[in-house]
C-alpha cells in the first residue's frame, strides 16, 4: 500500500536526482544511525511526527543540531502555547505508512500523508549532503536540499524552508509567521482505530460525502462563533442544512420554506381580511418574500452541481482511438 | 492663509482618500460632494435608477434606491450599449488582506451580484494578493492563502459560477495579461504615477509597478480564454470610491492603447459601528460585524457599540428626537434593510423622538443577523474543489444567458 523503499530509489534515479544509499542494520535513533553513517561526510537529520489538538499532522525536518522547541513552534504556527504534541505511534503507520523511528521527509510520497504539512529547516540548503531514511531505517540515502526539492516538486509539494530556531514574538500584532504551514483541509481521522471518511479533501471523495452526509445530518448548522472555524474543515456533522446538488433534497427545502411561509400566511384575521382574495394575496406574498431566497438556494445547487461536473471533466480519460 | 505646500502634498485641512487611507478632515465627516468635485466623477441621481429599473424589468437593488452606489463615470454608456444589445462585463475585486470579512467588505460584491443577475453578464473578479505580499508585507504563501479564503466567502455572496471567473494575481498574471500591463506601463510616467498614488523615494519598486496590475482587468483581451474576438467589449467596475484613483489613470490610458475607456459605479464608505469618525479596523473586532459573528455577538454589538443619535434621556429623547445624521443604526438600517416603507416608518418615529434607540437597535440586530446567517450557510456549501472551479482557467460559454 505505502511506498516501498525500491520504489522510491527508484523513482529518484527516474527524476535524475543525485544522491547515494547506505545500507546497515536498523536504527531506530539518530545517536544510533550517526554511529553508521556519522562520519561519511554528510550531515544528519532529525525528523518529527507532531500532531495538533485538531488532530492535524506535521513533519518537522531538521538539521540534528537544529535546536527545535515543539512549545515555539506552536506558537508560530498559531496553535497556541500547547498545540503541538509527538504524534501517536499508530500515525506513523496510518498515515506516513513508515515504521517506527523511521519519520522522514520522503514519507509525503504517500497518499495517506497528502495532508500533512512538512516543515524543512532552513539549515538543509546550505549543506552539500543530508542524510535521510528512504522509508526504511535499514538504509539512509545522501542528498542535497535541491535533491530534496526536486522530489518534493515531483509529488506536488511545494518545499519551503524555514529558520526553526527562530522565536519571533505571536501576539495581537504579531500574526503567527508559520500560520500558511498549517493544513486547511486535513481529513477526519480523529481516533484512528475508527477510521471516518474524511470531510473535504482534495481528492474529490468530498463531493460523495457531501450528498451522503447531507441525507444523514438534520437541519441548521451550529452557528461558528468565532473567526478560527472559517479556517478549520467542518467535520461531518456540520453540514449545511442547504444540501449540495442533491436535488431530491433541494426541492425539500424549497416546498419546506414555501409551505412554512404559507401556513403563516393563513390565519382567522387574514382569512377575515382578505376573504375570497385570500389566494391571490398569500400567493404574491410568498412570490415576494421568497424570491432571492430560492434563487439564492438554486444558484448553490447550480454551483455544486457544476463544480462536480467541472472535477470528473479535469479527470476525464478520452477515448482511445 | 497662503497655501504654500506642493498640491501633490496632503493638507491637514484636507480629507485624504486613496486606496490605502480614507480619513476625514479634522475627524469629521467624509465629504462626499468635494470628493466628487475633486476626482471629477458624476453623481448617480434618480433619473439613472428609474432608467436601470427600466432596462433589467426588476426593481433596483436597495443599494441604488438608498444611493448607496452614489457616482459613476460613463455608466450611462455602458447603459446606452445595452439598450442598443451590446453587452459589458464586470470587474471587480478584493485585496485579500486579513481572513475576517465584514460587511462593509460584502457591499460591492452584493451589488455586483445583483449587476449580474439583472444585467445577465459575466464578470471577472481579482484578487491582489501580490498587493497585499508587498503592501502588508506578508509572505507569498500567506497571501495566496488568504486569498483563497477570502474567495470562499466572496463566492457565498452567490455568484453565478458558469459566469465568474475569480483569479489571483499570483496565479494569472503572465501571458495576455501581462502584454497588457505592459502596454499601460509604456503609457504612464513615473511622475504620473507618483502623483496619483504619493509614491515616495522610500518606496519599494514592487508598489510602483503595482498599479498596471489593478488596471489591465478592465481590458477584455487580458482574458483570452473568456473574451477572444471580443475586443470591443466594455467594462464596468462596481468599487468604493477610495479605488478611484486606479481607475482614473487606467481610463487615460485606455484610449491611448485602443480600448474602451471603463466604466466605473462607486459607493460610500461604510462607517464604523462607532460612527463615521470611527476607524473600522481588524485589530477592533468591536468596529465591525464580521461574517463570522453568531448571533449574539451581533446583539451584543449592536446594543454595546453603536452609535446613536438617540438623546441622553427618555424625556429629552420624546422632546427632541434623535439625530439622523449621525445615527448609526439607522445608517446600518439605510444598507441592509429591504423595505422602504419600513425604513422610512422608522426614521420618521426615530426621528420625532416616538421611537426609542433600543427599539431601532433590535431591528438592526434582527436585519444584520439574518443576512449573516445566509452568508454563513452559503459559506458552508463552498468546497475546495468549487474554490478551484470557479478560479480555473475555463471558457464560459453560456456568459450572457
Amino acid at each position: 500500500m505505502g511506498y516501498s523503499k525500491d520504489q522510491l530509489l527508484a523513482r529518484l534515479k527516474e527524476l535524475q536526482i543525485e544522491f547515494s544509499q547506505y545500507e546497515h542494520p536498523v536504527v531506530l535513533t539518530v545517536e544510533a544511525q550517526a554511529k553508521y553513517v556519522g562520519n561519511m561526510g554528510g550531515v544528519l537529520s532529525k525528523n518529527l511526527f507532531l500532531k495538533d489538538k485538531k488532530h492535524r499532522y506535521y513533519v518537522v525536518s531538521a538539521l540534528a543540531d537544529t535546536k527545535v522547541d515543539l512549545k515555539v513552534l506552536s506558537q508560530r504556527l498559531g496553535l497556541g502555547k500547547g498545540g503541538l504534541r509527538m504524534a501517536p505511534e499508530e500515525a506513523l503507520g496510518e498515515i506516513l505508512q513508515v515504521p517506527l523511528g523511521c519519520v522522514t521527509p520522503f514519507a509525503v510520497v504517500n497518499e495517506s500523508a497528502r495532508h500533512v504539512s512538512l516543515l524543512l529547516d532552513q539549515g538543509f540548503k546550505s549543506q552539500k549532503c543530508c542524510i535521510f531514511h528512504p522509508l526504511s531505517n535499514d538504509m539512509s540515502i545522501f542528498l542535497n536540499a535541491q535533491g530534496l526539492d526536486k522530489f518534493l516538486k515531483s509529488v506536488g509539494r511545494n518545499p519551503s524552508y524555514i529558520d526553526l530556531e527562530a522565536n519571533p514574538p505571536v501576539g495581537k500584532d504579531q500574526p503567527p509567521d508559520l500560520a500558511a504551514f498549517v493544513p486547511s483541509d486535513s481529513p477526519v481521522l480523529s481516533d484512528l482505530p475508527e477510521k471516518a471518511p474524511p470531510s473535504q479533501d482534495s481528492t474529490g471523495k468530498s463531493i460523495g460525502a457531501a450528498t451522503n452526509s447531507a441525507a444523514v445530518t438534520a437541519k441548521a448548522v451550529k452557528p461558528s462563533g468565532n473567526a478560527q472555524n472559517v479556517k478549520e474543515k467542518p467535520v461531518d456533522s456540520v453540514r449545511p442544512s442547504i444540501p449540495a446538488a442533491d436535488a431530491g433534497k433541494f426541492v425539500e427545502e424549497l416546498l419546506d420554506r414555501a409551505s412554512a411561509l404559507l401556513l403563516s400566511e393563513i390565519s382567522e384575521d387574514s382569512i377575515k381580511q382578505h376573504g375570497g382574495q385570500l389566494g391571490d394575496e398569500v400567493a404574491n406574498n410568498i412570490k415576494k418574500c421568497l424570491r432571492e431566497d430560492l434563487k439564492n438556494l438554486a444558484t448553490i445547487f447550480k454551483n455544486t452541481a457544476y463544480t462536480e461536473g467541472f472535477y470528473a471533466g479535469t479527470r476525464y480519460q478520452p477515448k482511445r482511438l | 492663509m497662503e497655501k504654500t505646500e506642493d498640491k501633490n502634498q496632503q493638507q491637514e485641512e484636507e480629507q485624504v482618500v486613496n486606496p490605502w487611507e480614507v480619513s476625514a478632515k479634522d475627524g469629521g465627516k467624509i465629504d462626499y460632494d468635494k470628493l466628487i468635485d475633486k476626482f471629477g466623477c458624476q453623481r448617480l441621481d434618480q433619473s439613472f435608477v428609474d432608467r436601470v429599473q427600466r432596462l433589467t424589468s426588476r426593481p433596483p437593488h436597495v443599494f441604488l434606491r438608498r444611493g448607496v452606489f452614489f457616482a459613476h463615470r460613463d455608466f450611462n454608456d455602458i447603459l446606452d450599449a445595452y439598450e442598443r444589445g451590446d453587452k459589458f462585463y464586470l470587474y471587480t475585486g478584493r485585496g485579500p488582506s486579513s481572513e475576517a470579512l465584514h460587511l462593509g467588505h460584502l457591499i460591492p460584491f452584493m451589488f455586483t451580484k445583483y449587476l449580474q443577475d439583472a444585467f445577465k453578464v459575466p464578470l471577472v473578479i481579482q484578487l491582489t494578493d501580490d498587493e497585499k505580499c508587498m503592501w502588508k508585507n506578508l509572505s507569498v504563501e500567506e497571501s495566496q492563502r488568504l486569498a483563497r479564503e477570502n474567495a470562499k466567502d466572496i463566492i457565498a455572496c452567490g455568484f453565478d459560477i458558469s459566469k465568474t471567473f475569480i483569479f489571483s494575481d499570483f496565479d494569472y498574471v503572465g501571458g495576455a495579461f501581462y502584454k497588457n500591463m505592459v502596454k499601460v506601463a509604456k503609457c504612464v510616467t513615473y511622475n504620473k504615477v507618483v502623483g496619483i498614488f504619493g509614491f515616495t523615494g522610500e518606496d519599494h519598486i514592487g508598489k510602483v509597478s503595482f498599479p498596471p496590475v489593478q488596471a489591465v482587468p478592465s481590458f477584455p483581451s487580458s482574458f483570452p480564454h473568456l473574451f477572444s474576438g471580443k475586443d470591443d467589449l466594455r467594462c464596468l467596475i462596481p468599487c468604493a470610491i477610495d479605488q478611484d484613483p486606479y481607475f482614473r489613470m487606467t481610463r487615460d490610458v485606455a484610449p491611448r492603447i485602443g480600448y474602451h475607456k471603463p466604466a466605473l459605479i462607486e459607493s460610500l464608505f461604510f462607517p464604523a459601528l462607532q460612527g463615521e469618525n470611527g476607524k473600522m479596523s481588524a485589530s477592533d473586532p468591536n468596529s465591525a460585524i464580521y461574517v463570522t459573528d453568531s448571533a449574539k455577538d451581533i446583539k451584543y454589538k449592536v446594543n454595546k457599540h453603536a452609535f446613536t443619535g438617540g438623546q441622553d434621556s427618555i424625556e429629552k429623547h420624546r422632546q427632541y428626537g434623535a439625530n439622523l445624521e449621525v445615527d448609526i443604526p439607522i445608517k446600518y438600517l439605510n444598507f441592509f434593510l429591504e423595505d422602504d416603507v419600513e425604513l422610512e416608518h422608522i426614521k420618521k418615529e426615530y426621528g420625532a423622538g416616538r421611537m426609542l434607540t433600543g427599539e431601532v437597535k433590535k431591528r438592526l440586530a434582527e436585519v444584520l443577523t439574518e443576512l449573516v446567517e445566509r452568508h454563513r450557510r452559503a459559506r458552508a456549501a463552498v468546497t475546495e474543489e468549487m474554490v478551484d472551479a470557479f478560479m480555473a482557467v475555463r471558457p464560459l460559454p453560456n456568459m450572457f444567458d
